[in-house]
């Protein structure tokens, strides 16, 4: 199956800053891709050369078979972009934007009234742009950007600056776009909205992407280790957890142990060790790395900083 | 290639009477400067004293369409650094619309708008008007959407140099105005000093304001072929440049 996206050796500076260095992946038809990174990684760079709103100064891309460049048009009709920190005309009402959008696409456009309906902005269709919330305004960009029911739904930190209970909502919306077979590309910096969204994941730092794939993966590949935190009273348990197989180290703070190891058998290893050795313990959790410590592990330094 | 250009046109008309000041800036003001200063001056004017006289049947008709004319390249300047700005630009460039389908359309929406204000304007001045309009409304109309439509491509050379929006307004009036000055409106360009007859020469404005007195004064299309020739001419090299300086973000 040929990829829905191609990109390989792209490159693009700024002047005498390099944004992306020879950036190279493939998305597959179907699938939730996401590019992501700390703020100025380049994500953004890469995405908007994929679109084609900006010319890379070398490497070869493909979307849906087209050039962004040579093919910028036809490509537009077939894809639906949502950009960070995009406007709309401050007075421009929903329903107007919605009506100009769908005349723009040569396809038949999906049912603008449902789909603010969907994302719970008819009754904002009369509201003036700037009158919205941010929230609402996100809202609408995304509706923007699945107007002509697009093959490859690009979306560009599509949660930034909104409340968890939105967040939520329209990680589900994503989740309905590839329901409906259709491809999502997107970046983010939240690392649970990754986590939660993307089938694949391309991690990107100073402009290089330096590993990719499904997060489970990822996270079993850097960071195997796995914690198990459980507080027990019986004089046995430290020299019990110690012979656990895939063990590594056993910290104990009076009755509370911190056992450490490797493997994803590691939790099942501990629970049947408390039910041979009949251990009754009153506190029981497992702390599990993420792609978080996956960025930390393999940039030295965190997401956040 | 057309795709969306009415839909867009009309959306931002509406879009531009929402302004609070949008219309008042371009439609009332010029209309206002016209009829007061005609108030003025055509108080206690004698029938004889033909420098007045002629001030209000040419020169004032003709200075408030230059005026339509400017204001509307400064509302241009100002709505495309806030487009861009804004990512407003960026975010249309982001669907099947072509850039110029874009600009276009701020264009035609510039020259609805200066015929709306020039009927505005004539409608005024047969009313309120000390001594009534006279001239061939049709061919003005034309002459000024020709003259328009010229220096709204300075408009775009403006608004590729404007760093930010907060600078568009002060910028454009600083570039607009004193061409306004030399352009023949207030001294003729043969009575200027030699050193600013030659910015006259240069300076599209005048181009603009001899073909529309002409023509207010009823002359022939073919006396200001010339002038017609300079403004197109404007329009190319500002078009030209545009395309490589302007900035969509």
């Amino acid at each position: 199956m040929t990829p829905v996206i191609h990109a390989s050796g792209v490159r693009k500076s700024y002047g005498a800053t390099v944004a992306v260095h020879e950036v190279s992946f493939d998305v597959h038809e179907g699938e939730i891709f996401g590019l992501i990174g700390p703020n100025g990684a380049g994500k953004t760079t890469t995405m908007e050369c994929i679109e084609g709103l900006r010319t890379p100064d070398c490497g070869a891309i493909s979307v849906l078979g087209l050039d962004p460049f040579k093919d910028v048009y036809k490509l537009q009709d077939r894809i639906g972009v949502q950009l960070q920190q995009a406007q709309l005309q401050k007075r421009i009402k929903v329903w107007e934007a919605v009506g100009l959008w769908v005349s723009l696409y040569q396809k038949k456009a999906l049912d603008g009234e449902r789909l603010l309906e969907q994302l719970g902005l008819a009754a904002k269709r009369d509201t003036w742009f700037m009158n919205l919330s941010g929230g609402q305004k996100q809202r609408l960009f995304i509706a923007l950007a699945l107007m002509n029911d697009p093959e490859v739904v690009f979306l560009d930190e599509l949660t930034t600056g909104l409340d968890p209970q939105s967040r939520r909502a329209i990680w589900d919306l994503v989740r309905d776009i590839r329901a409906r077979g259709k491809t999502v590309f997107l970046t983010t910096h939240l690392m649970e909205e990754a986590e939660r969204l993307c089938d694949r994941v391309a991690i990107m730092e100073h402009g290089r992407i330096i590993d990719i794939d499904r997060p489970d993966d990822l996270v079993n590949r850097h960071c195997p280790e796995r914690t198990v935190i459980l507080a027990t009273d019986n004089p046995i348990a430290e020299e019990r957890f110690r012979a656990i197989p895939g063990v590594e180290t056993v910290i104990r703070t009076d009755s509370r142990f911190t056992v450490r190891g490797r493997g994803d058998d590691l939790v099942t290893e501990v629970v049947h060790c408390l039910s041979e050795n009949a251990i009754r313990v009153t506190d029981f959790r497992t702390i599990l790395p993420n792609l978080e410590d996956v960025f930390l592990k393999l940039t030295g330094r965190s997401i956040r900083e | 290639m057309l795709r969306g250009l009415w839909k867009l046109t009309w959306l931002e008309i509406k879009i531009f009477l929402r302004e609070p000041l949008g219309a008042f800036g371009t439609i009332v003001i010029p209309v206002l400067v016209f009829l007061v200063v005609g108030r003025v001056v055509g108080h206690g004017v004698p029938p004889g004293a033909l420098a007045a006289n002629n001030f209000l049947q040419v020169g004032l008709p003709v200075l408030a369409s230059v005026l339509i004319a400017v204001s509307a390249v400064l509302s241009l300047v100002t709505i495309i650094s806030i487009y861009r700005e804004g990512g407003i630009l960026k975010r249309l460039r982001a669907t099947p619309l072509r850039p110029q389908t874009i600009l276009t359309a701020h264009v035609i929406v510039k020259l609805i708008l200066t015929a709306a204000t020039l009927a505005v304007l004539v409608l005024a001045g047969k009313r309120y008007y000390p001594v009534g309009v006279h001239a061939p409304l049709f061919s003005f109309t034309i002459a000024l959407l020709i003259s328009t439509w010229s220096i709204l491509s300075i408009g775009f050379l403006i608004a590729s140099i404007v760093p930010t929006a907060r600078f568009a307004q002060p910028i454009g009036a600083f570039i607009m105005y004193p061409m306004v000055a030399v352009s023949g409106l207030f001294v003729p360009v043969a009575a200027l000093p030699p050193v600013l007859r030659i910015v006259a020469r240069v300076v599209p404005l005048t181009y603009a304001v001899s073909l529309l007195e002409g023509i207010w004064k009823g002359e022939a299309w073919s006396a200001h072929m010339g002038d017609i020739a300079a403004l197109v001419l404007v329009f190319v090299i500002c078009t030209a440049l545009s395309t490589k300086v302007f900035r969509w973000e």
